[in-house]
């Protein structure tokens, strides 16, 4: 198990590396006793709605032609959604497939829609093991910030 | 999505306890902001669709204080739910959105959003929010109904006379849903929430609610005056109701204005909304989203809408607002539910309009009729956007002479109107495009003949009959929101799309009742797509000039083919109204389209109401606005006829 401190540097790293940004540390602010893993229920939450959203995508990105609009519209929400965990990295991916949405660039899309699931991939990963080891702290553990 | 039944907060709290409604598709972002909102402290529900947070809002007007929504929904524009909820309930909504373009924004504020967030929102800036309930409440007339406070000095309630101190009930509170406010600087609660205070008579200023009745009343006296010299204090003076504030009348008289203006620029739109009319956007107000619809003049200029008409106003504004792209639920569809009320307007006054969906109109008309004594279409608008009206459908049924039609759309209508709920529900789900479908069958005769014209002039008279708001009426129905809504709108806004040939509109409609139901009665269909329109016509006041300006005379001229084409071209080039007027058209006819669901096909056309030739139903307080909605038809006449080429594309 690891120490508070461990814990606490394993969060740190993620926001240094710009996996997670200042809405994480409002997620966690609104962790309190009434509402204890707060954080990991959100988290859990937008990985399973947006499984759907990425396979939609990727569903449009097989047709052909692309269909922008609707190639924009999905990203956007996918965007909203991202943007709510504090998911930095994933949002910033978001934001270039958007762009080379309105650029019309379809090779542009499929790359940085790669791209943005490897980083989702990633940070999914990271993110469970952060909660694994914050849960086997202690609640006490997982509510306190990082900074 | 969560429901929590709220236990009375103190007042005093506030705005610890605000009842806040939170709508959002993404449920990620929904729990975030339920989370968020909880932690400032307010009393919150959820929901991730719009038209379930529609339905929610419409049931109990009095159970929310502020909505929060996200723009970008599946089920509905954020921006049209905005303008639903801003006209119908008139609540502060806040938008949100991942997308902070100032294009974006700009388009948040001109529907009438009082705030803008962007996501992922903070807990600062909701924390601040409860000011925008405040801040509507100053504006409102605080004092509506200056009942209560008895106690304590109003500040500024112009009750003067008013103040019925504790206001036993008089019926006008009883008509409307007063959500009691703190009147004045009672502790800082102004808030509204506390509808369920306690005494009835209480303390709190409960908010004037305008029922039809009251809207009728005040567009009546709008149009006696005369819209440019409508002022509240006068208007408040000859309405002689009990209980309502010059605030009241004041803030009522700026929607009014802005349902006009409206319905002027829904009246354009009309090809749109046909388009709109197909699709079944629920709570939508096809007709708002006919984006062309500018003239959906305000159908509800027979002044008789009451405040159920009157809520519809702001639809109009909305209607507009949902002719929008992002708005339109209804391709094609141009604002036809403003269409509607113009056109009910025309409708009625164009006389013997060969309109061929008598029956739908009718109904529709009917519906929206329900405080009408002759049945006069409330000035419904008839959501001219009824894009697939059937057009031939449409027309022949239409035909019936006006007369004929207001009986019986007046008394469908006034049934549906009657619904229990009393200060109209709001739930007008069906679209008001009732109306337009009418329009939209009328329209076809039209472009054969003048058959369609005449149609028209039905519809118009009916609307002009109604001289309400049209939107009222949907409004209205007093409980049977959803239903009557749609068919209300339609009916009024039976969309003049066939404008038939000035003398077939002018002939004074004297079906002009029947022709508007009939076209609600067709258009039922699409009315029911327009459900979520119905609301729509709401608030158009700000059409401040034109309305007022001879509302009566003009029996809508100008019957606003919604673009659907019905018949449109033809329709179009025979009419020689000045489109400038949609007020002319009496708004009872369009108000009843609002009620029937089956224009479904009338889409699209407004009727425009023209100066009103036709034989205007019944003239009531029409003046002023079938002055304003000439006004404002006329400069879309020749836009709308352009857009009639289209013909019967509806």
């Amino acid at each position: 198990m690891a120490s508070r401190r461990q814990i606490a540097a394993m969060k740190q790293s993620l926001f240094d590396q710009d996996y997670l940004d200042e809405q994480f540390i409002q997620l966690e602010e609104l962790q309190d006793d009434a509402n204890p893993n707060f954080v990991e229920e959100i988290v859990t939450l937008y990985y399973r709605d947006s499984s759907r959203l990425v396979s939609n995508i990727e569903q449009a990105l097989e047709r052909n032609p692309l269909e922008f609009n609707r190639l924009d519209s999905l990203m956007h929400q996918f965007k909203g959604s991202s943007s709510s965990i504090g998911a930095k990295k994933v949002k910033a991916e978001c934001t270039l497939f958007r762009e080379y949405c309105r650029a019309g660039n379809a090779e542009g899309c499929k790359r940085s829609f790669q791209q943005l699931k490897r980083e989702y991939a990633t940070l999914r990963k990271k993110l469970e093991a952060y909660f694994q080891q914050a849960r086997q702290a202690g609640p006490f553990e997982a509510a306190r910030r990082s900074k | 999505m969560t429901v929590e039944t709220r236990a009375d907060e103190p007042r005093g709290q506030f705005p610890v306890g605000m009842r806040v409604l939170a709508v959002d598709d993404d449920p990620t972002c929904l729990l975030v902001l339920e989370t968020l909102l909880r932690r400032c402290q307010y009393h919150v529900t959820t929901t991730n669709q719009a038209i379930t947070a529609l339905k929610m809002l419409r049931e109990n007007k009095n159970k929310f204080d502020l909505v929060i929504s996200d723009v970008h929904m599946p089920d509905m524009d954020g921006f049209k739910l905005l303008e639903l909820v801003g006209l119908e309930m008139d609540l502060p909504v806040i938008m949100l959105s991942a997308n902070g373009d100032t294009k974006l924004v700009m388009k948040g504020i001109s529907h009438g959003a009082c705030d803008y967030l962007l996501k992922p929102v903070r807990i600062e800036e909701l924390k601040n929010i409860w000011q925008h309930v405040i801040r509507r409440k100053k504006f409102d007339p605080k004092e509506k109904n200056s009942t209560c406070n008895q106690d304590k000095p109003q500040s500024g309630t112009t009750n003067n006379g008013l103040s019925s101190a504790g206001a036993g009930s008089t019926d006008l509170n009883a008509k409307l849903n007063k959500k009691r406010k703190d009147q004045d600087d009672e502790d800082d609660d102004e808030q509204e929430h506390g509808h369920d205070n306690d005494d009835p008579s209480t303390q709190k200023k409960p908010r004037v609610v305008w029922s039809v009745e009251l809207h009728r009343k005040f567009v009546a006296a709008v149009n006696q005056l005369g819209i440019d010299k409508a002022v509240p204090k006068k208007i408040l003076d000859l309405m002689n109701v009990e209980k309502l504030s010059r605030e009241n009348v004041a803030s009522h008289l700026q929607k009014y204005r802005l349902y006009l203006k409206r319905i002027s620029c829904v009246a354009n739109q009309q090809a749109n909304m046909v388009a709109a009319l197909g699709s079944a956007d629920a709570s939508y107000l096809r007709v708002g989203s006919l984006g062309g619809m500018k003239h959906l003049q305000p159908l509800g200029a027979s002044g008789q809408f009451q405040n159920n008409v009157y809520r519809s106003l702001p639809y109009s504004g909305m209607i507009g607002r949902l002719n929008t792209p992002a708005g339109l639920g209804v391709h094609g569809l141009p604002s036809s539910g403003i269409l509607q009320l113009g056109h009910a307007q025309n409708l009625n006054n164009s006389s013997g309009n060969s309109m061929n969906d008598p029956l739908k109109f009718r109904s529709s008309i009917a519906h929206v009729n329900q405080n009408q004594n002759g049945g006069s279409l409330q000035g419904m608008p008839v959501s001219v956007g009824l894009d697939h009206l059937q057009p031939n459908k449409a027309v022949s049924s239409v035909q019936g002479p006006t007369t004929g039609f207001d009986d019986k759309t007046m008394s469908l209508i006034s049934n549906k109107l009657s619904d229990p709920r009393a200060g109209v529900g709001s739930s007008c789900s069906r679209p008001p495009l009732m109306g337009i479908a009418s329009n939209g069958l009328l329209l076809e005769p039209n472009s054969q003949g003048s058959q369609g014209g005449r149609g028209y002039e039905n519809l118009t008279s009916v609307a002009s009959q109604h001289s309400e708001f049209s939107l009222p009426l949907m409004d209205n129905h007093n409980g049977r929101c959803n239903d009557n809504w749609p068919s209300a709108v339609q009916s009024s806004g039976m969309p003049t799309n066939s404008y038939p040939t000035r003398d077939c509109l002018h002939g004074g409609n004297p079906s002009g009742a029947s022709s508007i139901t009939s076209l609600s009665t067709q258009s039922h269909d699409s009315l029911a797509d327009m459900q979520s329109h119905g609301p729509i016509f709401t608030n158009n006041n700000t059409t401040p000039n034109l309305a007022y300006q001879g509302w009566d005379d003009h029996s809508l001229d100008s019957l606003i083919p919604v673009n659907g084409g019905l018949g449109a071209s033809g329709l179009h080039r025979n009419l020689d109204y000045s489109f400038g007027n949609p007020l002319e058209m009496k708004h009872e006819g369009f108000i009843k389209s609002a009620q029937d669901p089956s224009l479904k096909s009338n889409q699209g056309y407004i009727m425009d109401p023209h100066k009103a030739q036709r034989s205007r139903i019944s003239s009531n307080n029409l003046g002023s606005l079938e002055d304003l909605v000439s006004a404002m038809m006329k400069q879309e006449q020749d836009f709308i006829c352009d857009d009639f080429t289209g013909g019967t594309s509806m």
